[in-house]
């Protein structure tokens, strides 16, 4: 059988498992639409979090930018996995007690205000709308060089099975969805991974092999191989940085709390039966993405050695590789070629492929193909191949779906139900929560078949606007009970314009000025969420100190989320 | 209310608010701090192939991050059934 019959039946087979879980798991209320009736496990929550967590980015890009960045990699690594500790102590079991449908009815409550509510709505919807667009262009990708249909088609086919288990199962059809789309891409990430620890160090476990010493006999540490190699070829040393400490320090703060900060990860949370089971819940999911993220810096590691070695041939006893003639390359060279994201130009005109960081580098390599060519790199079996293929789309259709929920959410509740059009019953409003879904996905469609340049630049807006929004918001929220909406107002406004601005300012008026010397302090756009958000608390602070305190029964409000006993179901209002 | 009175309801959240700011800061001092601001410095020692302050920002601070999560479901379990707000 070959490669492609072989991708259309595994992938088909998952989308069946996926149908067939949206079909058992209608939603029949609104509340079973919002938050699967919150009676979900917790295990269950968890591994539908890290489904709706990893996305199209983690499984396909992640290592691969790891692999060319080395260290400075750090950031995404700590950024996207530290968040769950913030989100599990400060965060999840008091919004669980709290008991509401979505971020933006915490906010709106806790704070009192139509105002506050209405930031918290457009800020939910502009994040989430941000982030999936990403995804659809996600799917589109893997369609288009597995199943060798055009990007278009993958895009059209990803949506139609979207748009099938989340207008129909809403929150309950997506957990389920995401707890069998997680065992997929978990299992199509790391059987590749182990493989090649396997070959490359006869470590089983990845997250070993990558600091143990190489099997070719040379008792050689891989890391201090790669180290030497990628100096050798005009690279900064693979395991020490290049970007400045501070910079590295708050783009990690920002994507930390900005994962923290994020709605459809926040409201994963709301699910669960009970206060216990939100903590334990956040500790689930975090060791189920921590699988895949303690893996993919091996595959960096692992990659970078192969791919050195595979372009410029072995170093032989102390003489400097020279390059691997063209003629020679191995087909996933040539395959991958075709579809432009390897390219090859013999400048030197040896008829011999070299590649480095300096002026001797004739071939480009996109950072996408280190985990979608893994498996062909190492030589694994065509089930593998056909494997990741299915990993990836299940990783970006997860995701796509957790956010498609929090937009058609903000719009039927949050828009509809608590603001224009408070008389509107169950039935209705879970109409409107479908047709949202079903526009949503539309518009995500769109922009996955023109998918605006912005696209990787605004990824930084997402996080950043999380950061310095919801995050200073809802902690004040809990930890403070006298915090009034005027401070709550003053500080999400002062956050969200100061990094909206920063940002709008140095990716799209004046790129040219986007560079260390310019930044604030030194910290770049993608990091500046983190100032944003002291600022968010800095000014909350200040205002709140000329203001009056919150009223006495809001007071009580967050006396009563801050101790577990009393937690019901998550309450229709 | 779970609390017999305002004293042990005081109790309660200074002790979970105690129990938070111990655990976020293990959390700093595994990621930023060796992970980030120290990782010069630990990189002088080696843990088998990896260099020590490389190996906490790719992998060593990740496993603190779970384990932390795993303590605190405990530790606040704890807590709330000796303050009787445990949910029955």
């Amino acid at each position: 059988m070959d490669l492609k019959t072989l991708t259309m039946l595994i992938v088909g087979a998952s989308f069946v498992l996926y149908f067939a879980i949206a079909i058992w798991a209608r939603a029949g209320s609104t509340q079973e639409f919002y938050v699967a009736g919150g009676g979900v496990h917790p295990i269950a929550n968890g591994m539908a979090t890290a489904a709706d967590w990893m996305s199209a980015a983690s499984f396909i890009s992640m290592a691969g930018l790891i692999s060319f960045m080395g260290y400075d990699g750090t950031v995404y690594l700590l950024g996207w996995t530290g968040g769950y500790v913030l989100l599990a102590l400060c965060l999840a079991p008091y919004l669980r007690k709290f008991g509401k449908f979505t971020v933006p009815d915490f906010i709106g409550d806790r704070y009192y205000s139509q105002t506050a509510r209405t930031v918290a709505v457009v800020c939910a919807i502009f994040v989430s709308f941000t982030y999936v667009a990403g995804q659809m262009r996600g799917v589109g990708v893997v369609f288009s060089r597995f199943l060798e249909v055009d990007i278009t088609t993958g895009v059209i086919i990803g949506m139609g099975v979207v748009f099938f288990y989340t207008v129909l199962g809403g929150m309950k059809g997506i957990t389920y969805t995401q707890v069998a789309q997680y065992c997929v891409l978990i299992f199509a990430y790391t059987v590749p991974a182990v493989f090649i620890s396997m070959m490359m160090t006869g470590h089983v476990l990845p997250q070993t092999g990558f600091g143990a010493t190489l099997s070719d006999g040379s008792g050689v540490y891989l890391l201090d191989k790669l180290d030497g190699l990628v100096m050798e070829l005009g690279f900064h040393e693979y395991t020490s940085g290049s970007k400045g400490m501070f910079d590295v320090f708050c783009i990690t703060a920002a994507l930390m709390v900005g994962t923290a900060g994020l709605p459809h990860v926040i409201v994963r949370f709301f699910t669960v039966p009970k206060v216990r089971d939100a903590r334990k819940s956040a500790g689930w999911a975090l060791l189920f993405i921590a699988l895949l993220y303690t893996t993919a810096p091996s595959i960096a590691a692992f990659a970078r050695v192969n791919m050195i070695e595979t372009i410029n041939g072995p170093t032989v006893a102390g003489q400097a590789a020279t390059g691997t003639p063209y003629s020679d390359a191995p087909t996933w060279i040539t395959n991958w070629e075709k579809t432009g994201l390897i390219g090859w130009e013999d400048k030197n005109a040896d008829g011999k492929m070299f590649y480095s960081g300096d002026e001797r580098n004739e071939v480009t390599i996109d950072r996408d193909i280190v985990v979608l060519a893994n498996p062909e790199i190492a030589d694994l079996p065509a089930w593998v191949i056909a494997l990741v293929a299915a990993g990836g789309v299940a990783a970006a259709l997860s995701t796509s779906a957790g956010l498609l929920l929090v937009i058609s959410t903000s719009v039927s509740h949050d828009l509809l139900k608590r603001n224009l059009m408070p008389n509107i019953t169950d039935k209705k409003e879970l109409f409107y929560a479908r047709l949202a879904a079903g526009v949503a996905i539309c518009i995500a469609g769109w922009f996955g078949i023109h998918p605006p340049g912005f696209v990787a630049q605004v990824v930084a807006f997402a996080f950043g606007l999380a950061a310095s929004s919801f995050f200073p918001a809802i902690i004040m929220g809990i930890f403070s009970k006298k915090m009034n909406s005027q401070g709550a107002i003053a500080g999400m406004l002062a956050g969200i314009i100061f990094t909206a601005a920063y940002i709008i300012y140095f990716k799209f008026v004046n790129p040219a000025a986007n560079v260390a010397d310019n930044w604030l302090l030194g910290v770049s756009p993608e990091g500046i969420g983190s100032i944003g958000m002291l600022l968010n608390f800095a000014v909350a602070l200040v205002v709140f100190k000329f203001t009056k305190p919150a009223p006495e029964e809001i007071q009580q409000l967050v006396e009563s989320i801050r101790y577990p006993r009393g937690a019901g179901e998550a309450q229709a209002h | 209310m779970g609390f017999k009175n305002d004293n042990d309801k005081q109790a309660y959240w200074r002790t979970t608010v105690l129990l938070l700011l111990k655990l976020l800061v293990i959390w700093f001092v595994v990621s930023f701090g060796c992970g980030i601001l120290l990782v010069d410095q630990l990189n002088q020692f080696q843990l088998f192939g990896f260099k020590l302050g490389f190996w906490f920002s790719q992998q060593g601070a990740i496993y603190c991050f779970v384990l932390l999560i795993f303590y605190y479901v405990y530790a606040m379990n704890k807590i709330d059934q000796r303050f009787g707000v445990d949910e029955e």
